[in-house]
């Protein structure tokens, strides 16, 4: 390493070095003798203003700093699956067995493991013109996850050699002549900015539901595929349950899950649990399509900026392979608050709150990083990336300026509510408040290829949760008995659908996942009632007796069913309720 | 290492001190000021620019004079020694013996800031601590090695609470060794006395370490103190393998000391004039807790904090929530009713819950009965309030059940006192008393086997 500057300041992790007039804004330095990792993230003159990724104390004026000549850039190629990485994508697992519990400051290992041998199989024949995203092989990276090997966008030329069997991420698999001549040789890597979206042919409207097995998300706030979603809350109303549960059941090829200056404990949860679930579309285990990223809250604040670009870097990559990738940011708060730390200290103006003026305009850059794409390489190759941002808005205000930037870009808005968390219904995602803006099109998704009387079931459910709101309200000025019977009909029926079809248990194993299959048969089982319900109403059959009936208890259990047992188990709750309906008295 | 030493000191402001012609100095490093009458002082290098250092002061700057104080920069950050024989004994908030002790002999000194812990090495924390308080064994379940703060207000009885919890705390079927480290942080006197004298009284004091930084003592000594504590505890829990419980009181007056010195560098302020790195700032502190793999001991830390104006809201408690493991809410009007200890169980919550009860932990059916108590407290708590604005006729027969069940709740479940150690199937059999008054239709957060197995049984 040439050494090309001088620190002349250090505050925190800011530093600045002198001497810096042939670095680019945004290429990667060693500082100081230690060799700490830092980014450049501002020139004036000879004087660079470099964020560092990891602990700067210690280190002061008058230490060197290193010039490596390349921006912050991923590692991209088979091993990335199950593997965990730091903000600037190190692998913690590797680091953890050479140096122990604490990482070591200046440690740059491989991102990738260098011993681990593949098995390439070449599927591009020879001899012809191949361009960037151009498919040259594939790898078994896991059961469920076969790797393409893919030319990487800049390069284009003939194919004149590729290699077959045995293969280290390091060694030779491909040789390209370019149109100059010269002779290109490909390995199993590839190096992308990280800051740089990948390139693709052109994006797509999305219109295809990511099912997610969640109920309230699945039924009344839909998310597609290549899709982007909030998830705003208060602290304790259950944001990071939700990501959790979508990492683990959401119907995504590849899941990328970033821990962005959250809690450590929530990582060795992910780190333990999922290797032992399993995923119930493969039946492998669910770490077999993860990527964790994980920058904790104490863990240094600059790699924790870097690390949701890390993390949208590597779902862009498989994405580009032709994946339905989800990646999950926890939290996108943690990030705007790294970013105004980060603007403090170089001294700029601030915007609202003391986040700086940019703050918008970055988040709105990762979230169309987003999206259903025709790959590059292969116009009817399709990828996606599904972006779902938790957002920690203070004391669960969403005025504040995170929660607003994020609201403008986002098409689906997953709002928590604390007093339903306090009630412990969870997800505790409110449904007045909550929208999705794919619903139009998603609904048509659902109605042509799953349920075709899906659309017209959740209008039904939206409006009774809309009229319990404002009968909920009479109620609290006047008290029930003001309520007609019908009317009260009503809240029995929305109290059906909030208990027995909304809240939905994540620790309980047949709860935890509910496909639509089941969930179109526990919302029509529930309607079922409510019309027998006004019909025995109009039949004069007393309400007192309604308000007692049995079968409604059967209702509140068919979430613990297994799916093979629903269509049973409906029909028989059917059965038992027509019967009990007409046994019911008259007034 | 040189020494160096500089009487360049050129503006003392508040808790700030800038010298200029220095060199060679690096961030982080410790700075001791000698006085012209011979006393020291000590401080931080805050920031470092070319040859002038910013210095942030532990200690109160007064009888500071430009002229004849003379600045050393140690080399290295600050340190705390540490030894088997700091059980028992009393320091200031630097670290300094005050219990006329005399000085620890050190084995290993260790620097207060720690270091980042590799996510990968924290195992998960999923020990049950019965602490014979059902507000929290039943509903919010302490766990080995969480965080778990108690939100307070001015006037509430939390360090009551944090003292019971101190004393009754244990895990079940096991005998380990185990220590409490308790930071006093800007407290009064008779507060920390409080604690000193339980301690005492349990017979704790002898596995006990205190950092008292009292309300009268200097406010930015206060920055390093709960760091004192906490790598004291990580002493004790990683290298003697004790099982370390942190009481660190009152965090409020913590993130005024920085908000103090925030200022006085000019910074952005974030909300309420509290410094934009506060997030951070306080995760240095509670990320601290926890379990590492291949190691015995642990770090369970019970941070208390007041909340100003009772608001929840208010960045400190905002923040902090969102870096523990769930909170413990004391509430206002609980502890009006004369319920001890006011624990506002709706509110509150423990994020480790989950992992910490069950079959073979506590007991198979506590999963159900807590959720079912909390969905059913909350309904009761409803009715009641609309029973208040439009009187009992208002209710359904149903809810006038959820309202007598809200005030059987608050009186026999979270009414203990603060001297009653309930042990654990105590406290579950009072659940199932208490759910008994619903028919089981009402009981829809639990399983049919254990309302088969619990519901019918008792009376």
């Amino acid at each position: 390493m040439e050494k090309i500057g001088t620190i002349t300041k250090v505050a925190g992790p800011l530093v600045v070095a002198s001497g810096m007039e042939n670095v680019q804004v945004y290429d990667v330095v060693r500082v100081a003798h230690k060799k700490l990792i830092g980014e450049v993230i501002e020139l004036r003159g000879g004087l660079a203003s470099i964020q560092v990724y990891e602990e700067t104390a210690g280190i002061g004026p008058g230490e060197p700093v290193f010039y490596t000549n390349k921006p912050l850039s991923a590692e991209l190629g088979p091993g990335l699956i199950e593997s965990i990485f730091d903000g600037i994508q190190r692998p913690l697992t590797n680091i953890y067995d050479s140096f122990g519990p604490h990482i070591p400051l200046g440690i740059d290992l491989p991102r990738l493991n260098r011993e681990r041998e593949w098995d390439f199989v070449p599927v591009h024949q020879l001899d012809v013109q191949v361009s960037g995203g151009v498919i040259l092989g594939t790898v078994q990276e896991t059961p469920v996850v076969n790797h393409k090997i893919m030319v990487p966008p800049s390069v284009s030329g003939k194919l004149v050699w590729l290699h077959k069997g045995k293969a280290k991420v390091t060694d030779v698999i491909a040789k390209i002549v370019d149109n100059n001549g010269k002779t290109i040789e490909l390995t199993m890597i590839q190096y992308w900015p990280v800051r740089k979206k990948r390139p693709y042919l052109n994006k797509i409207a999305p219109n295809k539901i990511m099912v997610t097995g969640q109920r309230v998300i699945d039924a009344l706030f839909p998310v597609s595929i290549g899709g982007i979603a909030a998830i705003p809350g208060p602290f304790g109303s259950g944001k990071t349950v939700v990501q959790h549960q979508l990492a683990k059941w959401a119907d995504a090829d590849i899941i990328i899950y970033v821990g962005c200056g959250e809690r450590g404990n929530e990582m060795t949860d992910v780190l333990m649990e999922f290797p032992r679930l399993k995923d119930p579309r493969t039946g492998e285990s669910l770490m077999k399509r993860t990527v964790l990223i994980a920058n904790t809250s104490n863990m240094p604040v600059a790699a924790r900026e870097a690390s949701i670009y890390t993390g949208i870097t590597i779902a862009e990559y498989y994405r580009d392979m032709g994946y339905k990738v989800a990646i999950m940011a926890d939290s996108t708060s943690r990030w705007a608050e790294a970013l105004r730390e980060m603007s403090s200290r170089l001294e700029e103006m601030p915007g609202e709150e003391g986040y700086p003026a940019y703050l918008s305009s970055r988040l709105a850059e990762f979230y169309e990083r987003a999206g259903y794409v025709a790959c590059l390489g292969d116009k009817n190759r399709r990828g996606a990336v599904t972006a779902i941002g938790a957002v920690s808005p203070p004391g669960g205000d969403t005025s504040e300026p995170v929660s607003q930037a994020t609201l403008r870009i986002v098409k689906v808005f997953w709002g928590l509510s604390a007093q339903l968390a306090y009630r412990r219904h969870f997800p505790a995602i409110d449904w007045i408040k909550s929208y999705s803006l794919y619903e139009d099109v998603l609904h048509l998704d659902i109605d042509s290829h799953y349920h075709k009387d899906w659309s017209k079931m959740i209008r039904r459910v939206q409006v009774l949760l809309q009229e319990e709101a404002s009968l909920q309200e009479i109620v609290r000025l006047v008290g029930i008995d003001s309520l007609s019977k019908s009317d009260r009909i009503k809240l029995l029926a929305s109290q059906m659908i909030r208990e027995d079809f909304l809240h939905q248990n994540a620790y309980h194993e047949i709860d935890t996942y509910a496909s639509i299959a089941k969930q179109h048969r526990m919302l029509k089982t529930i309607l079922r009632w409510y019309d027998l319900a006004k019909k025995a109403l109009e039949g004069r059959k007393a309400f007192s007796e309604i308000e007692k009936m049995k079968t409604p208890e059967r209702i509140g259990r068919i979430k613990y069913v297994r799916e093979a047992d629903v269509e049973k188990e409906c029909d028989s709750i059917e059965q038992a309720m027509e019967k009990e309906f007409s046994s019911l008295r008259e007034e | 290492m040189a020494i160096k030493q500089y009487k360049t000191i050129q503006e003392v402001v508040g808790p700030l001190m800038l010298v200029e012609k220095v060199q060679d100095v690096k961030y982080d490093e410790l700075v001791e000021i000698k006085l012209a009458n011979g006393e020291t002082r000590l401080g931080k290098v805050l920031e470092i620019n070319e040859d002038k250092a910013l210095v942030q002061l532990f200690e109160s700057s007064q009888g500071m004079k430009i002229d004849d104080a003379k600045a050393t920069f140690l080399g290295h950050g600050i340190e705390l020694g540490l030894s088997p024989d700091i059980l028992g004994r009393v320091f200031d908030g630097l670290g300094r013996p005050i219990d006329n002790k005399g000085a620890v002999i050190a084995d290993t000194r260790l620097d207060i800031n720690g270091s980042a812990l590799n996510p990968v090495a924290r195992d998960y924390p999923s020990e049950f601590i019965q602490t014979g308080i059902s507000a929290i064994d039943g509903l919010n379940t302490l766990v080995r090695g969480q965080k778990l703060p108690i939100f307070s207000g001015s006037g509430l009885p939390h360090s009551k609470l944090a003292a019971q919890i101190a004393r009754q705390a244990r895990v079940l079927g096991k005998s380990e060794k185990f220590a409490v480290v308790f930071a006093a942080i800007g407290i009064t006197f008779e507060e920390a006395d409080y604690f000193i004298e339980d301690f005492r009284k349990s017979g704790a004091i002898e596995r006990t370490v205190m950092f008292v930084n009292l309300a009268n003592d200097p406010a930015i000594e206060r920055i390093a103190t709960p760091r004192m504590a906490i790598t004291a505890a990580e002493y004790l829990a990683y290298q003697l393998n004790m099982h370390v419980l942190v009481i660190l009181t009152d965090i409020t007056n913590y993130a005024e000391a920085l908000r103090e010195i925030s200022s006085a560098r000019k910074e952005v302020p974030g909300r309420r004039g509290y410094p934009g790195y506060l997030y951070t700032d306080l995760a240095s502190l509670f990320e601290r807790a926890g379990r590492i793999k291949g190691i015995q001991g642990s770090i369970t830390q019970l941070p208390i904090l007041t909340m100003p104006e009772d608001d929840k809201t208010h960045p400190i408690p905002d923040l902090t929530g969102y870096i523990t493991e769930g909170q413990i809410i004391l509430s206002r009007s609980l502890f009006m009713k004369g319920i001890f200890p006011p624990i506002d169980v709706l509110p509150s919550l423990s994020r480790l819950k989950d992992k910490g009860i069950g079959e073979g932990k506590t007991r198979g059916d506590h999963a159900d009965t807590m959720n079912q108590l909390f969905a059913s407290y909350a309904r009761g708590k409803e009715a009641k309030e609309l029973s208040t604005v439009l009187g009992d006729s208002a209710l359904s027969d149903i809810d006038k059940l959820y309202a007598r069940f809200a005030e059987d709740f608050e009186a026999k479940y979270i009414s203990q006192g603060f001297t009653t150690n309930r042990p654990i199937k105590e406290t579950l059999d009072i659940g199932w008393e208490l759910l008994r008054i619903f028919p089981t239709s009402e009981l829809k957060r639990i399983s049919d086997e254990n309302i088969a197995e619990f519901y019918g049984t008792g009376e």
